[in-house]
């Protein structure tokens, strides 16, 4: 909303600077976002009147005017046509800056020779001004614009932008913000004039309106003008328009928005002589065409609310006005229309129809009924003062959904018990007043009516705010919370997120956060071979982008998509990990959405140093930061083949944990990678972190440190090359005076026979009762090789 | 595994000696012979090896010392005298020794420098998202004013994200939010959405919780917008709420006060005006002063002098009531902070879309 602070001292007096004006404004919940100063670039130019006009000696079409300029007087060579003695005009001294119409360009007047006459400065039209593009003649001021004044002191202005919060519609408007102004200023706010001369016959006699469904129309106003000139409107309501970023059309259009813009209620012009004198307010019927005013034939539904005559819909109620009534060059008569229509109405066919207007996006504001009356009689009274009409006797005011809304009860405590801060009944009282309450004393709360103009006010905290607002949030104190702390679990998810970030951090990763919406080109390819997405994942319905319709099932398409990113930049090692939402469709409820961690592998181990070689990692890389976290949480996790079909299929293993699969660890497959743009074999690792989350949260157990020393055996055995580690492992692991195996070597070839591998275990025996004896070192060993032997063919070497 | 030491101590060169004539003169001896040994000694090792064989429990100068029990009064006398003094000469001489070579040694390392410029053994060095650390360190901050995390779906029912939030269908509120709706249709209605913000977890934590509450969620959040500078169509934001008799907008303005203090430091200042958001009633903005302009107004902070930091309010009483609490027993305040907003605003990002590129040059840096 833009309020030129000239048209609001029409309604409120404004003693500070503006700054402050919109510091207060701001501060009050009315958002100055800008300040524009026009006129500031006027430099040079004064107000000047034209005492004589001479012809030019050698040019027809030029003629010489002296004008006055209050101290001194100029004769200068002109081209308009529109000359005219005693008119005031905007005169431009040499040297002042002016818009050459020639070039777009701001050029500094010099004097000139015009056919051999010397010119000393310039009558301006509006587009040398910038005031707007009219070139054709000079830019005529009103007769009592003071000669030898600076222009930009007799037409600049200041002129506040603000952003209107949803809440307050009746301060989209001159009148509204004047209100403000006065209640925040401590002066008080002057109505607009909305008297006039009523003529003719009575309006009733000549006008019905029916309003089909009070809920969707609660008021409807109108006035009847008679004999109206539709000609140009006066300049300073088209500069006050501009300035509000309104164009100009003619008087009745004008007057219609400028009335819009002082009281915020939408207007509507008929050509009543195309209209007739039977109004009604009723829903379309299905399929009913109406051509709006923009020249569309639109196709109309039932749920939509239209002004109509006997016959035809002729306007969209709120939204437009048809074609069929529209007010052109040779309309006479004149039905002025001010209603309220029911928001959501409004709202509902302007996106129906994807057809918005100045009205409509107030009307779903909700605009207070309570104004239409005074708006409509303004209007009539300019379309009386300046567009020559007549208005009919009275005015029709069809008000069915007039509600009469019980005062409201605030007494100082409930001041206090919201605000924290004690304010005085009568402060309170005054603060309401000053914003056009009615506060009448009952006890010790107030009664408080809202004024008309307001639709926002409907309980108790309404008004609290009101009341904080005008005396200002900065008379609040600040303390801080002095009750107990409340007594809430915590969310373990939380912390146990938290520390798998912090491990995975110190193993080297980077955390990155991507979207959590994904393109299906991304999920599909992830699968080495083609195939349907399964389960189809959730959609969003208006995508802005292809890669933003999905939401990710999984993280791993976006991580792939990082590293090869940044492989564009970047060679060397890279480790990045997410860990984030993934969603997961449910039947007829809001999808699962676990968090999940990806962690994707490439390049060098480490960088290459003086210290270090850059081996690239491998998939021992990725199980070591898996069977690292796991450890940091105090799982144990199990592996098993994995059957992931982005995977390399012989280079990949399920995550167990008590039985149950909580994640993949594996090479990413070579297709896959492909059409990921990455020429490198990339490591990556999946794991559902809710999943673990029940085996996180067990409380871990201590274990008395071991009272007597183990005695180790390192032991050397032949296997089929067949043989998993894990099931040596799981053998000697399987004595009860083995406490420790670990595998130091790992060989196949050279002395190893064809088929066969060479597996080297160091073997830590202890027993919790005593130090054992080399004998009994010796038994437990003979059996761990029996056991061996027996079932895994292994033999020591 | 043996000691060396031990070992070395088993033999003994002077058993071999007994023949001497005299005791005193074998004495004699032997001091010379050890203080000359003693001499050659060059490390630390072979001086314990040294002290073992002349001034062990095993030497011979202890077994002199223990037999003179059996000796006459008169060779008592003298040999004892002679074999304490060269047993304290001895000692004195080692001691003396031994601090000539630690110095000798340490002054012989002092020469055998390291470059001390040549880069470390490298160490992994992985870091958290910056976004990630900022909402660590909002939830910390309040976590001290007795707030707990909560947190909501991503996915969320229209109820939770409007209607639960005094936001009605066709309300204005609805517009400005831009919402990405779910293709998802039940009773010809599209009542699933990516929430629009983390108000909505408000709303459920409200139904979840009797009061009091002091809940902070944060979270994703979505609009249905381009992407450009200052736009992505996700983001992050984190609401909290409190609820308790007796919270008034004092306790809010003290709580916000007290995380912008934390957040930004001291000394810039803080503003709380009047702004509208359907769930609170009264409204309020929080911004901070200016880091650049100090409140005089310049490009960053669009010449107000101020940068809007959070919305918030005390919390409307038909969304307490939907949450199934009295507001006339209970006060309650909420707000919301945009969390991508504040590290651009620490670290001067002016580019929100590096928060989501994955780009590990601009990660590193935080
Ligand atoms: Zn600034």
């Amino acid at each position: 909303m833009k309020a030129p602070l000239k048209w609001l001292r029409d309604y409120v007096d404004i003693t500070l600077p503006a700054a402050e004006i919109a510091r207060r404004l701001t501060m009050a919940g009315h958002e100055v976002k800008d300040m524009e100063v026009t006129g500031s670039d006027w430099e040079g130019v004064v107000v000047g009147q034209i005492m004589e006009i001479k012809p030019h000696p050698n040019a027809d079409r030029l003629t010489l005017p002296t004008v006055d300029l209050g101290a001194g007087q100029e004769t200068v060579v002109c081209g308009a046509p529109n000359l005219r003695v005693g008119d005031k005009i905007a005169f431009a001294r040499v040297g002042a800056q002016i818009l050459d119409p020639a070039t777009g360009k701001l050029a500094r007047l010099t004097p000139s020779k015009i056919r051999g006459v010397v010119s000393s400065g310039m009558v301006c039209s509006e587009r040398e001004l910038g005031i707007s593009d009219n070139h054709q003649g000079i830019m005529v001021l009103p007769p009592d614009a003071p000669v030898g004044m600076p222009l930009a002191g007799y037409l600049g202005d200041t002129i506040l932008d603000l952003d209107i919060t949803p809440n307050r519609p009746d301060c989209l408007s001159i009148t509204g913000l004047a209100r403000e102004i006065a209640a925040l200023t401590g002066q008080s706010f002057r109505s607009p004039d909305t008297g006039y001369e009523e003529a003719g016959p009575e309006i009733g006699r000549q006008v019905s309106v029916t309003i089909a469904d009070p809920a969707l129309c609660p008021r409807y106003c109108a006035s009847l003008v008679n004999g109206v000139t539709v000609a140009p409107s006066p300049p300073w309501m088209q500069a006050r328009l501009r300035a509000c970023g309104m164009r100009p059309i003619n008087n009745v259009v004008d007057i219609t928005n400028y009335v819009m813009l002082e009281y915020g209620q939408p207007l509507h012009a008929f050509d009543y002589d195309k209209l007739g004198g039977k109004v009604i307010i009723r829903p379309a019927r299905e399929g009913e065409t109406l051509v709006t005013l923009d020249g569309e034939e639109r196709t109309l539904s039932a749920d939509m609310l239209v002004i109509a005559d006997e016959g035809r819909a002729v306007a969209l109620a709120g939204v437009m006005g048809g074609a069929s009534t529209e007010v052109t060059g040779g309309t006479t008569s004149i039905l002025l229309e001010s209603a309220s229509f029911y928001p959501a109405s409004i709202h509902h066919t302007s996106q129906k129809l994807l057809l918005g207007s100045e009205a409509s996006a107030r009307f779903e504001r909700g605009i207070s009924a309570g104004v239409s009356g005074s708006a409509l009689r303004r209007a009539t009274r300019l379309l009386v003062e300046l567009a020559g009409g007549k208005a009919s006797q009275g005015i029709i005011d069809n008000y069915p959904g007039r509600a009469e809304i019980a005062p409201i009860p605030l007494s100082a405590g409930e001041i206090k018990r919201i605000l924290g801060v004690e304010l005085a009944l009568e402060e309170i009282a005054g603060a309401l007043s000053s914003l056009g309450f009615d506060c009448k004393a009952d006890g010790t709360e107030l009664k408080v009516a809202a004024p008309y103009w307001r639709s926002d006010i409907r309980l108790t905290v309404d008004l609290v705010e009101e009341v904080a607002r005008v005396t200002g949030y900065d008379r609040i104190p600040m303390t801080m919370l002095s009750q107990p702390i409340p007594r809430h679990d915590p969310d373990p998810l939380i912390a146990l997120r938290q520390q798998v970030r912090q491990g995975l951090a110190c193993y080297g990763f980077q955390e990155v956060v991507t979207f959590s919406l994904v393109g299906r080109a991304t999920l599909e390819r992830l699968a080495a071979e083609p195939r349907p997405l399964e389960p189809e994942p959730l959609r969003v319905t208006n995508p802005m982008t292809a890669d933003q319709e999905y939401l990710r099932p999984n993280l791993r398409g976006n991580l792939l998509l990082a590293l090869s990113a940044n492989r564009r930049h970047e060679s060397g090692g890279m480790k990045l990990f997410e860990l984030g939402k993934v969603y997961l469709p449910r039947e007829k409820m809001l999808p699962a959405e676990p968090y999940a961690l990806c962690g994707i592998l490439s390049g060098a181990r480490t960088e290459r140093t003086w210290l270090t070689g850059d081996q690239p990692v491998d998939f021992f890389d990725a199980k070591g930061v898996v069977e690292g976290i796991f450890a940091r949480l105090g799982i144990e996790a199990g592996f098993e083949p994995g059957e992931d079909e982005g995977l390399h299929p012989a280079r990949q293993a399920g995550i167990v944990v008590a039985g149950e699969r909580v994640g993949v660890l594996g090479e990413a497959h070579p297709k896959v990678l492909h059409a990921f743009e990455i020429g490198e074999p990339v490591y990556l690792f999946e794991v559902d972190i809710s999943a673990l989350l029940p085996h996180a949260a067990a409380i871990k157990t201590f274990q008395p440190l071991p009272r007597f020393p183990g005695t180790f055996r390192d032991v050397a055995l032949l296997v089929d090359a067949g043989t998993s580690y894990r099931q040596l492992y799981d053998i000697i692991k399987g004595f009860p005076l083995v406490s420790q195996v670990a595998l130091f070597d790992l060989f196949t070839g050279g002395p190893v026979p064809e088929g066969k591998k060479s597996m080297a275990y160091r073997i830590i025996f202890r027993a919790p009762d005593h130090t054992l004896t080399d004998a009994e070192v010796d038994e437990v060993q003979r059996q761990v090789l029996g056991r061996l032997e027996k079932e895994l063919g292994a033999v020591q070497r | 595994m043996p000691c060396l030491l031990v070992d070395s101590s088993s033999i003994d060169p002077f058993t071999m000696m007994t023949y001497n004539p005299s005791m005193l003169q074998e004495l004699e001896e032997l001091r010379a012979g050890a203080l000359r040994e003693l001499q050659g000694i060059r490390d630390l090792k072979e001086m314990e090896a040294w002290r073992v064989r002349y001034l062990g429990k095993k030497s011979r100068l202890t077994q002199v010392l223990r037999g003179l029990a059996s000796l006459s009064v008169e060779e008592r006398k003298t040999t004892g005298a002679l074999a304490n003094e060269i047993k304290r000469q001895l000692e004195e001489s080692l001691s003396h020794r031994e601090h000539t070579l630690r110095e000798a040694h340490l002054a012989a390392r002092a020469g055998e420098s390291v470059d001390i410029t040549l880069p470390g053994r490298p160490c992994p060095v992985g870091r958290l998202h910056p976004l990630t650390q900022t909402i660590e360190e909002i939830c910390g901050i309040f976590a001290t004013m007795g707030f707990q995390v909560a947190e909501g779906p991503d996915v969320e029912w229209d109820y939770y994200n409007f209607e639960a939030l005094n936001i009605p269908e066709e309300h204005p509120a609805r517009d400005v939010m831009s919402t990405s709706w779910i293709d998802y249709q039940a009773d010809g209605k599209r009542p699933m959405l990516l929430r629009t913000h983390t108000t909505s977890v408000t709303a459920r934590t409200l139904e979840r919780l009797e009061p009091p509450i002091r809940v902070i969620e944060p979270g994703r959040v979505y609009r249905y917008e381009a992407s450009d500078a200052t736009h992505v169509p996700m983001f992050h934001q984190i609401d909290g709420v409190a609820v308790d008799k007796g919270i008034t907008m004092a306790d809010l303005k003290g709580a916000l006060y007290e995380f912008a203090r934390r957040f930004f430091g001291a000394d810039r200042r803080v503003r709380f005006r009047c702004d509208y958001f359907p769930f609170v009633e009264p409204g309020v903005e929080m911004a901070i002063e200016c880091a650049v302009c100090h409140g005089d107004g310049c490009r960053l902070c669009g010449n107000s002098g101020w940068i809007e930091v959070l919305g918030a309010g005390m919390t409307h009483p038909r969304v307490l009531e939907r949450g199934g609490i009295d507001p006339q027993v209970y006060g309650s305040f909420a707000f919301g902070i945009g969390i991508d907003r504040l590290p651009m605003l620490r670290y001067g990002i002016d580019d929100v879309r590096l928060f989501y590129g994955s780009d590990l040059r601009f990660l590193r840096q935080f």
